[in-house]
């Protein structure tokens, strides 16, 4: 029996982690992370869980003790947001090429500068090549879903790659939700005991971690994780099938909105998808041919589910809560548009930037995006590709 | 969502503006219906105006944009009304529910929007004489129930019961239930 509850997403994902019951966690604050590991350190005072907490100086020491207890054989976590993920920057690169299954909530925070401590997508699309999954969350409900099931994903023996769970930084860390939090019992037994295959601990069959590897063997290793990352989409499909059994929800890769006989679709990650939704409705109720599709697993990109998803579309408009400088627009829109030419689709597609350090995305906002499609369905033109939302000219 | 209720708090750091605007949501929770607030973060010191937000639904809430244009409006310190345009955003069918020593009349002469539908209680008076402190956040919560009638009275007392029941001591809760209980009495209406 879940049990419903009113929790914020920092919370919520806080629960999660109290149900994982990690043997080890780095706790190091940032905002809007902090109040996550917050209350967890008062699980873990009131002896709610086991683990071991490590609180450490930086977060480049919280990545760094998390990967020495994950290659010690330890379910190790830890969480982060922002400025705290840059500077773990080498050791995040470590844990993945380590075949570390560590999993990391990433409350989704702009990087400075200039200075800004609100939501949007730019810390952990810098980390989107380093080689961890990454599972963006629409709701508080979602963070503490996808932080369950990443842990499995995760240890999958065909996958041993760690994991960042997202959630928007304030517009769902410290927005307080309706939340159905699982049994503990039924938590524990859907990700199981971890027995790693390796560890440093085990003596009886010792194994080495982080060795020089140069000329001879490095490119075989990137190879493998290139192997192992193209293991993870099935297993999270599988993942999400048997969660869907245990809790009624069953998320899969991506989520299609009111898409079927959509001629007019954009797509987008995290909370403003529920804006959107709502957005979508108003539309269709006005007899609009509108659609959403929610990226929920964005590392590795789900490219042949995208694809079935778009046949049909005439007209697609991708937003990015994340700018990259020099390039063709947002990290998503250029990942969607390479998919689709390489493919040979060809459909006219617009992006739109939005919701950079917080700046609030509303209906109105989505509605342009959506409006602004109109005129490339008539013409199967594009006036403009990269284009900003809810900006000040 | 047509069954969508959106509430927004002001007040001023200290005075429990987030704090209420939490409970409401939680308390929709347990009754069984959907429920969402957040605060604004913008400087966090006592005395700074500060607001916080609330939304309540029979369905599930999707969206996460700020409140524009809420249905309720709830201010906990006459004192904003001096610098703040309360009335932002609000329509001819929202209701204010004011926290003030002062009449309905002087209140709507300081509105910008003068012909809202407007709630007068004493909550700092109320909340001095039951809980010994003038903090009005909790004791607001009983004008809501009576100006809007958003839920049970018994739910929002279970509610904050279970919320408080960490922090304080029963006395404490019991001093906060019967203030709540006043305010319900006490608000004034047109």
């Amino acid at each position: 029996m879940s049990k419903i509850m009113g929790l914020s997403g920092n919370e919520a994902v806080a629960h999660a982690m109290r149900q994982i019951n990690p043997d080890v966690a780095a706790v190091y604050p940032i905002t809007p992370q902090t109040e996550l590991m917050h209350q967890f350190a008062e699980f873990h005072s009131d002896g709610l869980v086991d683990t071991e907490l490590v609180l450490v100086e930086s977060e480049h020491s919280a990545m760094s003790a998390t990967v020495g207890a994950a290659a010690a054989g330890a379910r190790a976590m830890t969480a982060t947001s922002a400025n705290g993920l840059a500077l773990m920057w080498e050791i995040v690169y470590i844990a993945s090429s380590l075949r570390l299954p560590i999993v990391m909530p990433v409350v989704n925070r702009a990087l400075s500068g200039p200075i800004n401590i609100h939501c949007d997508h730019s810390d952990t699309m810098g980390a989107r090549d380093s080689g961890w999954i990454q599972i963006f969350s629409e709701n508080g409900q979602e963070a503490y879903d996808n932080a369950v099931m990443a842990v499995k994903i995760s240890e999958n023996k065909t996958i041993l790659l760690p994991t960042m769970v997202t959630l928007d930084g304030f517009i769902l860390s410290h927005t307080l939700e309706r939340v159905e939090i699982l049994e503990d019992n039924e938590v524990k037994k859907f990700i199981g005991e971890y027995h790693p295959e390796t560890s440093l601990l085990d003596v009886d069959k010792p194994s080495t971690y982080g060795a020089l590897d140069l000329q001879d063997y490095y490119f075989e290793h990137k190879r493998q994780q290139f192997e192992a990352m193209g293991n993870v989409l099935p297993v999270i499909e599988q993942v999400s099938k048997e969660y869907g059994k245990l809790s009624g929800r069953d998320y899969g890769l991506i989520e299609k909105y009111r898409v079927d006989d959509a001629e007019r679709v954009i797509i987008l990650m995290g909370s403003s998808v529920g804006t959107a939704k709502d957005t979508v409705d108003d539309l269709r109720n006005a007899g609009e041919k509108v659609g959403l599709i929610k990226i929920r697993v964005y590392r590795p990109f789900p490219y042949n589910a995208l694809r079935e998803a778009l046949k049909h579309v005439k007209a697609l408009a991708v937003l990015d809560r994340a700018i990259s400088f020099g390039t063709f627009g947002g990290p998503v829109f250029t990942d969607v548009r390479a998919m689709l030419f390489g493919n040979g689709v060809s459909l006219p597609m617009m992006n739109y930037i939005y919701g950079l350090g917080g700046r609030d995305i509303d209906k109105a906002q989505i509605r342009l995006a959506f409006d602004s499609l109109k005129d490339v369905v008539k013409t199967g033109k594009v006036k403009k590709e990269v284009n900003f939302l809810g900006l000040r000219d | 969502m047509a069954n969508l209720i959106e509430v927004r708090w002001h007040g001023r750091g200290g005075q429990g503006a987030k704090t209420a605007a939490m409970l409401l949501a939680e308390a929709a929770i347990e009754e069984g219906k959907h429920g969402q607030a957040f605060p604004e973060y913008g400087p966090e010191r006592t005395g700074a105006p500060v607001r916080g937000y609330t939304r309540i639904s029979d369905e599930q809430i999707r969206i996460h944009s700020a409140i524009q244009n809420p249905n309720v409006v709830i201010v906990l310190d006459q004192t904003l009304l001096d610098t703040i345009d309360v009335t932002e955003g609000t329509t001819s069918e929202s209701v204010l529910i004011f926290n003030t020593s002062l009449t309905k009349d002087q209140i709507r002469k300081k509105l910008k929007n003068s012909d809202r539908k407007i709630y007068i209680l004493n909550a700092n008076q109320i909340a001095q004489e039951e809980i010994g402190r003038p903090i009005p956040n909790t004791v607001m919560l009983g004008a809501l129930m009576k100006a809007t009638g958003l839920m049970q009275m018994d739910t929002l007392l279970n509610g904050l019961t279970k919320k408080f029941k960490h922090k304080f001591s029963q006395q404490v809760i019991d001093k906060n239930i019967k203030a709540v209980k006043r305010a319900y009495e006490e608000v004034e209406s047109e």
